[in-house]
Parts: structure tokens; C-alpha cells; sequence
């Protein structure tokens, strides 16, 4: 299957090599009906170029726009995405789950 | 993630070792904790409990707020036999997320008509399980009836330290099975690791059923900790 993990993190490790910028975005925590479990994990590079999943598809976009943020400074961030709030509603996690993302740069 | 970090990981799981990722998810401090040095870590508790359950998860330890990321390796399951038990066997452990072949020399038997999408291997054992690459996280079942296919495939499951090893087999056919294999030079210590008769005891009587108790037998032994299978086992004898 394309997006085992095993071929995403073997990506993370290629892009890397390559010289590319490089995003783990990993879940952590999940409330209620969250349609992917903790560990499932999303890898970025500094082209906007990602594979995998943490929300089969809903804040997909987000994680990426902020990956791109932590692939340039280097700092770890924690995302909250849910019902409560407002910017997820946005975004779409439309299942009525929280999600919580680790987003840490590769390298 | 450190680069070393990422090889190191993809490294084991590439050779189906399973590892957890301690992450300190306030600051980002990370390390890898490789399943044979979970006895002797600090956190050996909670990380052989997230391992047996295959599950990530968080902790809290010394006010620190840990993700445990667990990555094991996916569970085999070996048929040995492409009889009427397999036909329903291997697509139910295929919905428990095992990679199942069935092997059986016998080309009747294994014909892709009676399995369809399940990888087939129809040679005898010696040649048809050592590509298998069979290890500790592959769950072993033979049930041909027939021991010129099932001992040998038995003795390569001992070899390989599989974590369940059943055999279809009353308990009178299995005392001859246990004779033959020690022939073979099996130590006690093996035989003892068979299950048999196979499956948990649910009264099983048609293939399907008795293909249910077998994956219950499997994933109790996945997933309870080793005393429960062993109390589980005391009362069921």
C-alpha cells in the first residue's frame, strides 16, 4: 500500500538525503470519533510535497501550511484541531473528533 | 526528528523489530527505545504494555507528558494446508490485518479457485517456508492432518520462535504428533509451545467456526500479557 508507514518515514529518510527540508506531523491525541489513531503520521517537504495521513484528508492542508512554518525555524509545534474550535471548523474536521498533531522538523 | 533517529527506525522496521519513539512532546526531546531494551528502560511498564497492544499512547511520568509512538511489525499468519478450515481462515485473519500465505504441495488444494487473493505457495514445506522469511511476529497453524506436510512445517516454526503455533489434531492424534516430532529431535520445551486441540474452546463445529477460535486462540495470545494466557490456559486444560 502507498501510504504504509513504512513508505512514509522511508521518504522522510530519502528527502532528507536529498537536502531537502523535511516535517514529521505525527498524532497524538485523539477525542471521540477521530478517523485516524495516535501514531498515524503525515511527512512534508519544503515543496508542500506530502504523503500520508492524519485526518484522512480534513486538516490535511493546515498540518502542511504549519509543517512548512517548523521546517523553516526548526521548532516543534503541537496543532489542535476539533468542533470546539473554529478554525477547525474551517478546515473541515467534520467527523466531530479532536485531533492533536506533533509537527517536528526531520533532521 | 534526528536523521539518525529516522535511519535507525526505518533500519528495524525494515527488518520487522518493533520500536517505540519516547517523544517529550513540550519540547521535542526524543529517543528510540528498541523492543529488546524495553526490560531493562525506566519506562519498561509502560512501554512493553503499549507494545503488547500495538497501540501509541501517552504517559505521564515525573510531570513530564510522554507519546509513546509504537511501531510494530504486521503479523504473519502461515497456513499450512489449503483445506476447508484455511478457505475461511485466511480471509478472516486478513480482516484482522495479517499478511496470511497458505502453503500445501498438494496443487489441488491449493488452487487460487478455492483462494482467491491469498497468496499460495504449493510446494512441501522445505522449499515453500524458508523465502517466508516465518519470525517471532508470525502466528504458525498447521492443519493438514496429514504429519509428511505439517511436522516438517512444525520444526521450521520452532526454529523460528513464532509467537502462536497451533495443529488441528485431537488430543490422542496429537500425543502421536508429540512422539514423532521428539523423534525428530523436538525438545519438550517445543511440543509444549503447540496448540492443541486448536482454537479456544467455543464448541466450534464448522470450518468457519472453528476458523473463529483459532484467530481468538491467536489474538489472545497477541495481546494478553503473558501470566493471563498462561492462567487462560491452566483453566481451559
Amino acid at each position: 500500500m502507498l501510504n504504509r508507514d513504512e513508505d512514509i518515514l522511508q521518504a522522510a529518510e530519502t528527502w532528507q538525503k536529498q537536502g531537502h527540508g523535511v516535517a514529521l506531523a505525527t498524532v497524538v491525541e485523539t477525542w471521540g470519533s477521530a478517523p485516524r489513531p495516535a501514531g498515524s503520521s503525515l511527512v512534508i517537504n519544503d515543496d508542500g510535497t506530502f504523503l500520508g495521513s492524519v485526518s484522512g484528508g480534513c486538516v490535511e492542508g493546515a498540518v502542511v501550511t504549519e509543517a512548512l512554518d517548523v521546517i523553516a525555524s526548526g521548532q516543534p509545534k503541537m496543532l489542535e484541531f476539533g468542533v470546539a474550535d473554529e478554525t477547525a471548523w474551517n478546515v473541515g474536521l467534520s467527523c466531530g473528533g479532536t485531533i492533536r498533531v506533533f509537527v517536528e522538523k526531520v533532521g | 526528528m534526528k536523521l539518525e533517529t529516522l535511519t535507525q527506525l526505518n533500519a528495524e522496521r525494515a527488518a520487522r523489530r518493533p520500536v517505540i519513539i519516547v517523544t517529550d512532546t513540550a519540547n521535542g526531546e526524543q529517543r528510540l527505545v528498541k523492543a529488546q531494551d524495553i526490560a531493562v528502560d525506566p519506562l519498561r511498564a509502560e512501554l512493553s504494555k503499549q507494545l503488547r497492544m500495538g497501540k501509541s499512547g501517552n504517559v505521564e511520568v515525573a510531570g513530564k507528558k510522554l507519546f509513546l509512538n509504537v511501531y510494530a511489525p504486521t503479523a504473519k499468519l502461515v497456513i499450512i494446508g489449503a483445506v476447508h478450515i484455511s478457505q475461511a481462515l485466511a480471509p478472516l485473519a486478513r480482516s484482522l490485518d495479517y499478511d496470511v500465505t497458505v502453503v500445501d504441495p498438494r496443487t489441488a488444494f491449493a488452487s487460487p479457485e478455492r483462494f482467491p487473493d491469498v497468496p499460495l505457495v504449493a510446494e512441501w514445506p522445505d522449499v515453500a517456508l524458508p523465502p517466508l522469511n516465518v519470525d517471532h511476529y508470525t502466528a504458525f497453524v498447521a492443519v493438514t492432518h496429514d504429519p509428511k506436510i505439517d511436522d516438517p512445517a512444525l520444526l521450521h516454526a520452532f526454529d523460528r520462535d513464532c509467537f502462536y503455533i497451533g495443529a488441528l489434531g485431537s488430543r490422542k492424534t496429537h500425543a502421536k504428533r508429540a512422539e514423532r516430532l521428539r523423534a525428530q529431535g523436538a525438545k519438550d520445551s517445543d511440543i509444549a509451545r503447540i496448540h492443541a486441540p486448536i482454537g479456544l474452546d467455543i464448541g466450534a463445529v464448522s470450518p468457519s467456526e472453528i476458523a473463529v477460535a483459532i484467530m481468538a486462540e491467536i489474538t489472545a495470545l497477541l495481546r494478553l500479557p503473558p501470566k493471563e494466557n498462561s492462567k487462560e490456559k491452566e483453566e481451559a486444560a
